[in-house]
């Protein structure tokens, strides 16, 4: 019975007409099937109506629900809203309601039917982002739209993104005549990104004349793509190399100047990045408004908090191991060990989200490369942070009392500086500058009590490849270091690259047994 | 260092290793003389560990080197043995492939590797758990010490080296398992391994290595090649000026000590019954030197008591406070360097313990 | 004097040797005897320290939850339930040494527990020595079948090959991206996997293998050359079998660089609410992940799960996931086997398991099959901007194991079936004996 009753259902599924979209769009939104919906929102863009674009982006953030019988409603903060009309709507029972479901297909349909619809936004911006949607979308139906926005439009870039939605738009389009296609070519050529790629190497079954232009154009692009290749994977090793610098200074302080082998080093990164965490969430909780600033007020908090536990670390255990250089190793280790479990128990074992502001999402595209605002915004940040390390050793009273004091410890002594205090605060710096670095991770890795882990190993290997005690060896270290591995993955693979540098790095020291930028001077023979 | 500790050590080492492996095999279950499996493959475990801890306290507690990547020596000598095990399994694996390990099948390997040749073979796998450690550790050894790499250089470049070997091992390619590494043995020189009486036998084989090691290693620095060590580790430009090769007393110790490593993990995989690439971490490289700092460096004796009793540890407290005992291994480690800086051993003693001149940190 | 001092050394010795042999068996903690004996011990056998802790732990605490919850229905045959918690640390030979101690030490009934393929394997030759049992909830590789284990998580056939299904029939995708971390499971999903893709005519240069190592944290080369991958005119996705750690920088240079679901899908087997909650999913909207249960699973059961869990955990937003879904089922199953065969005896438990039926969470049920594994819907859900999964296809029924693939040369003609006369984990059904025996 239950079995006929099934095969019935699925009879009317097929016999029975598709739901009557043409007439009313809405009624197929609230029809709860993927297919159904995305072709209510082509129609909806099509039919002019004026509630389509608030019905459509109502979808796009999930604020749109069916009712019985068809009725639809968009969510809004001060109630809910007709989506048909427009209008307030009262008496709505929201357990009747069920938010409409979107997947990749009704996104994709509103994508490019938002794309159609903002055409003619007052905002460049958005306009610019509807016409990058047609292109994308490829979507023939666009084209009257287009032909009008590109009329209308008096912004240059946002009409240059119009004309390349619109070669897209008219390639994909079985109607559209050869001339208008080799123009399209040359357009979608001129473009010669990864996007244009693709949407050349989609074309098939088109005219031969067509057909050798678009082989051309791909050509092309992959030539210059190749050459362009060679700079992304600089500014990868760049981007690589800032992160090992990062997690590398505060040790070049640590380890490198004070002799410390500090195995903790990685829980002061990990303290940092959970200061970040803290930090996004007290502001969420607290101040919303200063939410894109929770990065930027993160900073000199990492700074602090990572900095005074090492403060508290070099006052309470490491100062009674100086002179025994390995016991510290045990010492830290154990510490770390302590730390992580502390940060465990505390916040949980699992990844922490910290969530990137808008200012550092995305990408830039500069001719054939890609820069990612994060990986750049991270490089930059990479150099503030070692420029103003470095002034302050040369620059301030601080770090003139530092280099006395690694330097000549007994001398400085006599000349009545607290040795002690100039030690914890060496400490201190080293520590807090590993908590930037933290900040920094946060935004590229997991926030969780592993995070120090990760660095640990390749922090020692960047310090001890640029020479320990050497600021500016640490800086070309980690570079180089970044810089390396990235042309040796897309080669060897990220497994096999990895290796390869380890056993460059043995056989470097080799050569050179004390890194690249050896301290002249009695103290090497300690 | 005294010749009586090391003869006690050795004695209750070997003696307790036997009367476990006798009141495991000839008493009843129920009997409160009873020794568990457990505690026998337990003990056998440690007594491993302390293989490896001694073969630490050679080189750094004698010779001065400081190496953060003994524990790959120790992983080697482990993968020589599981692949000799590997290939004991023959057809009695999953697939009931009579040549192919089971990880190869399913990965769809046709044929064995070059390298996996000759290890069903004991006598082989055997002479391979000293060749392939005492090898690279003669050719690591003879470049950083010949190019004069000492302290922390050394420690971090040994890092370096463990860490790489991980990465290749847990690469799937290299035919070694990846991360699953080499497991499910069956039997070793046809003893089953499940078998008491093959647990106990491999209690007892380990005990009476440790104490021949124990005895080696005392042997070593006792002799007046021991002594040149010792100033090799306190002053070795000093050293160099008398007309000594520091880089050839280094080497031979260093050699030496890694095969000591590997023949300790040799025979920890039987008693733990799987080897797979985490044993080259970092961490356990670290953990063995923490071992020797905990019992006493360079008091060889003292590696042993601190191997046993931080892994000792570590088993009770995981199993008695599973939330908590990081904080508690912590502790120890730090409350070990502050207030027995020389070691459980090194409190014992009048004076302490020689250490090296303090590097000063200027 | 000097022998008066080594004597005291030698003694020492001693005394720590024996502290230790007393030290390794814990002291057995007298409590409070229920109406019917004493209590029945549960092994709980997950990381709660080291790399695996971020997503073991939870699952520890899903078993403490469950049977507190048993408890309260008034314990198990009159007799009160008891978890047995240790912490293997991540590391493998411990694992294989705390189950050891579990099982001969503590006496515990039954174990729940592992994650990692390897820690599995680690433990498994225990397991069948001392006859004990074996509740693992991941999904995992296949490729095995053991009396001592009952495989609750999903075998490749209940998870990769649905969800390849339904990108090729949903999404028209034609050219492939398999992405994994290098290990066993990503491994052998993607062998079959490009079996099962070949045989359904795709070639092999729109095919694409790619292994990073564990903890992989720059992405920024792979996800270029994704990108590129995916610009030969082809609509292409990403298999993304990367391991727990990695996903997190992986997805974020995703975001980065801009690949949206609509262009290039990735649809992860690794991937699920926990991962998820530390990243901002509003750039991932649309990407997929396929398991046998999402948190976001419209019915009663689930529901009454969750506010449990919530309760339980004093924190209204831990998430679910599927692994605790699998211990859900894994715990009903044996609490229904022991009360079948009347006894916690493993060895009649095991086999009184077989065909044990329980509902799942997702409004279905799962029964044991002779093969140690359940039946399991199949969902694929797509990331929403909550960290929540939206269930966008699901299999009519519940699929059935394949623990041996049929795609895989080694395993072609490999069965499992547990019920005596066979009782066999790798019978070979063309030579018709047990014992794998390739030809």
């Amino acid at each position: 019975m239950t079995f006929f009753r099934c095969l019935l259902v699925l009879l009317v599924m097929f016999v029975a007409p598709p739901a009557p979209a043409q007439d009313d769009p809405f009624a197929g939104l609230a029809s709860g099937n993927f297919d159904d919906v995305s072709a209510a929102i082509a129609a909806l863009a099509l039919s002019g109506n004026p509630q389509a674009a608030a019905t459509i982006g109502a979808l796009q953030t999930d604020a749109l629900f069916a009712g019985p019988e068809a009725a639809v409603y968009i969510r809004t903060d001060d109630g809910w809203v007709d989506a048909r009309t427009g209008q307030k709507a009262e008496g709505v029972n929201e357990d009747d309601l069920n938010p409409v479901r979107v997947n990749n297909a009704v996104r994709r349909a509103i994508d490019a039917a938002l794309g159609s619809l903002n055409l003619f936004s007052s905002s460049a911006t958005v306009r610019a982002k509807a016409a990058e949607d047609v292109f994308r979308s490829r979507d023939p139906a666009a084209l009257p739209a287009l032909a009008r926005a590109i009329a209308k439009e008096n912004d240059a870039g946002v009409r240059s993104v119009m004309v390349q939605a619109r070669a897209a738009a008219r390639l994909a389009d079985p109607a559209s005549s050869d001339t208008d296609k080799l123009e399209d070519i040359a357009v979608i050529r001129a473009r010669g990104d990864i996007e244009a790629l693709g949407l050349l190497s989609s074309l098939h079954d088109q005219p031969a004349e067509v057909a050798t232009a678009a082989a051309a154009a791909i050509a092309s692009i992959k030539r210059s793509e190749q050459l362009w290749s060679v700079a992304q994977s600089v500014f990868y090793g760049l981007s690589l190399g800032s992160v090992l610098l990062l997690a590398a200074a505060g040790l070049a302080i640590t380890f490198g100047v004070m002799g410390v082998i500090n195995m903790a080093h990685g829980e002061m990164v990990m303290l940092g990045a959970y200061t970040t965490f803290v930090v996004q969430e007290t502001i969420g909780a607290h101040a919303p408004a200063l939410s894109g600033w929770s990065l930027p007020i993160a900073v000199p908090l990492a700074f602090l908090v990572s900095g005074a536990v090492g403060i508290a670390i070099e006052r309470g255990l490491i100062r009674f191991l100086y002179g025994r250089p390995l016991e510290t190793l045990l010492a830290t280790w154990g510490l770390s060990l302590v730390l992580q479990q502390a940060v465990r128990s505390l916040f949980g074992a699992s990844n922490r989200e910290v969530s990137t502001p808008a200012w550092m999402s995305g990408a830039a595209q500069w001719g054939g490369l890609t820069i990612t605002w994060n990986r750049l915004t991270i490089i930059i940040f990479a150099v503030m942070v070692v420029a103003a390390l470095m002034a302050a050793l040369r620059y301030t009273a601080l770090g003139l009392r530092m280099r006395a004091v690694t330097q000549n410890r007994r001398m400085a002594a006599a000349m009545g500086i607290r040795t002690p205090w100039i030690d914890a605060l060496t400490f201190g710096l080293g520590s807090g500058v590993a908590g930037m670095a933290g900040v920094a991770l946060s935004q590229i890795d997991n926030v969780s009590p592993n995070l120090g882990q990760g660095y640990i190993i390749d922090s020692f290997m960047v310090v001890v490849f640029g020479g320990v005690g050497n600021l500016w060896g640490t800086v070309v270290s980690a570079f180089t270091l970044g810089i390396v591995n990235k042309f040796l993955e897309p080669v060897a693979g990220a497994v096999l690259g990895k290796i390869l540098v380890l056993v460059l790095l043995i056989l470097f020291i080799q050569r050179r047994p004390r890194g690249l930028f050896p301290l002249k001077g009695r103290a090497v023979e300690a | 260092m005294n010749r009586f500790a090391v003869f006690f050590c050795v004695v209750a080492v070997v003696g307790g290793a036997v009367t476990l492996a006798a009141l495991n095999l000839n008493t009843a279950l129920g009997s409160p003389w009873h020794v568990p499996p457990y505690v026998v493959s337990l003990v056998g475990k440690y007594l491993c560990y302390a293989i490896l801890a001694l073969a630490v306290d050679l080189v750094w507690g004698f010779g001065g080197i400081l190496s953060l990547g003994h524990a790959a020596f120790f992983a080697l000598g482990g993968y020589a043995m599981g692949m000799y095990l590997m290939r004991q399994i023959a057809g009695r694996g999953v697939y009931g492939n009579p040549v192919l390990p089971d990880f190869m099948v399913f990965l769809n390997w046709k044929e064995l590797p070059w390298y996996w040749h000759g290890f069903d073979n004991p006598i082989f796998a055997g002479l391979m758990v000293v060749a392939v450690p005492g090898l690279l550790a003669l050719v690591f050894g003879w470049l950083a010490f010949r190019s004069r790499v000492s302290g922390v250089y050394l420690s971090i470049i040994t890092q370096a080296l463990t860490y790489a070997l991980l990465l290749a091992f847990f690469r799937n390619d290299m035919g070694f398992g990846g991360n699953n590494g080499l497991t499910d043995f069956k039997d070793i020189l046809s003893y089953p391994l499940q078998a008491d009486a093959t647990r106990a036998g491999l209690l007892v084989v380990t005990a009476s290595v440790l104490a021949f090691s124990l005895m080696l290693a005392y042997a070593i620095v006792a002799s007046r090649f021991g002594k040149v060590l010792i100033a090799v580790r306190d002053a070795e430009s000093r050293t160099r000026f008398l007309g000594y090769r520091p880089e050839n007393y280094k080497l031979f110790v260093w050699v030496v000590s890694a095969i000591m490593a590997g023949i300790g993990g040799a025979l920890y995989v039987p008693q733990v019954g799987i080897i797979n690439p985490s044993e080259f971490s970092p961490a356990n490289s670290i953990e063995a030197v923490i071992w020797v700092a905990v019992g006493g460096r360079g008091t060889l004796v003292g590696a042993v008591l601190g191997a046993v009793l931080v892994s000792g540890g570590k088993t009770w407290l995981t199993g008695a406070l599973p939330e908590i005992w990081l904080f508690a291994l912590g502790a120890l480690f730090i409350l070990v360097t502050l207030f027995l800086p020389a070691g459980i051993i090194g409190a014992f003693r009048r004076a302490p313990a020689p250490l090296p001149a303090p590097e000063p940190a200027e | 004097m000097a022998s008066v001092r080594t004597w005291l050394r030698g003694a020492c010795l001693g005394a720590a040797a024996v502290a230790l042999m007393l030290g390794v068996v814990p002291a057995v903690t007298p409590s409070a005897h229920a109406q019917g004996g004493p209590p029945i011990k549960i092994g709980i056998l997950h990381s709660l320290s080291g790399t695996m802790a971020i997503s073991e732990t939870t699952l520890k605490d899903v078993m403490l939850m469950l049977i507190d919850q048993q408890n309260k229905k008034g314990g198990l045959l009159g007799r009160k339930l008891e978890a047995v918690v240790v912490d293997p640390a991540s590391n493998w030979p411990l694992f294989a040494e705390k189950a050891r101690q579990l099982i001969t030490v503590d006496k515990v009934a039954v174990v729940f527990g592992c994650w990692t393929s390897v820690s599995r394997k680690s433990v498994l030759p225990v397991f069948e020595e001392l006859n004990s049992l074996l509740f693992y909830p991941v999904q995992y590789e296949g490729e095995e079948s053991s009396k001592n284990v009952i495989y609750t998580g999903a075998a490749p056939n209940q998870q990769a090959i649905p969800a390849v299904d339904y990108l090729a029939a949903n999404e028209k995708v034609q050219r492939w991206v398999l992405a994994g971390t290098d290990y066993v499971y990503p491994r052998t999903t993607n062998k079959i996997l490009e079996a099962y893709l070949k045989s359904k005519g795709v070639k092999d240069e729109d095919i694409l293998i790619n292994y990073t190592p564990f903890g992989h944290s720059d992405w920024q080369n792979i996800v270029a050359q994704i990108k590129k991958f995916g610009s030969a005119g082809k609509k292409t996705a990403v298999v993304s079998t990367i391991n727990g750690d990695a996903n997190v920088p992986f997805y974020k240079e995703l975001a980065n660089q801009g690949i949206k679901a609509t262009d290039i899908p990735v649809v992860a087997f690794s991937v699920g609410e926990e991962e998820l909650a530390g990243i901002d999913t509003k750039p991932l909207l649309g990407h997929l992940a396929a398991w046998n249960y999402f948190e976001s699973v419209n019915n009663p059961a689930n529901k009454q799960f969750i506010a449990d869990w919530h309760a339980f955990t004093k924190n209204p937003k831990r998430t679910t996931n599927d692994p605790m879904e699998a211990h859900y089922i894994g715990f009903n199953l044996w609490v229904k086997a022991v009360q079948k065969a009347g006894t916690t005896d493993p060895a009649k438990v095991i086999d009184a398991l077989i065909g044990v039926v329980v509902p799942n969470l997702t409004g279905g049920f799962a029964a044991l099959m002779p093969n140690h594994h359940i039946t399991k819907p199949v969902l694929i859900g797509e990331v929403k901007g909550d960290g929540q999964f939206n269930v966008v296809w699901q299999t009519p029924g519940t699929v059935v194991a394949n623990e041996w693939s049929p795609y895989l040369e080694g395993s072609k003609d490999l069965i499992a079936d547990w019920r005596s006369p066979m009782s066999c984990g790798n019978y070979n059904v063309v030579l018709g004996k047990c014992g794998g025996a390739s030809k």
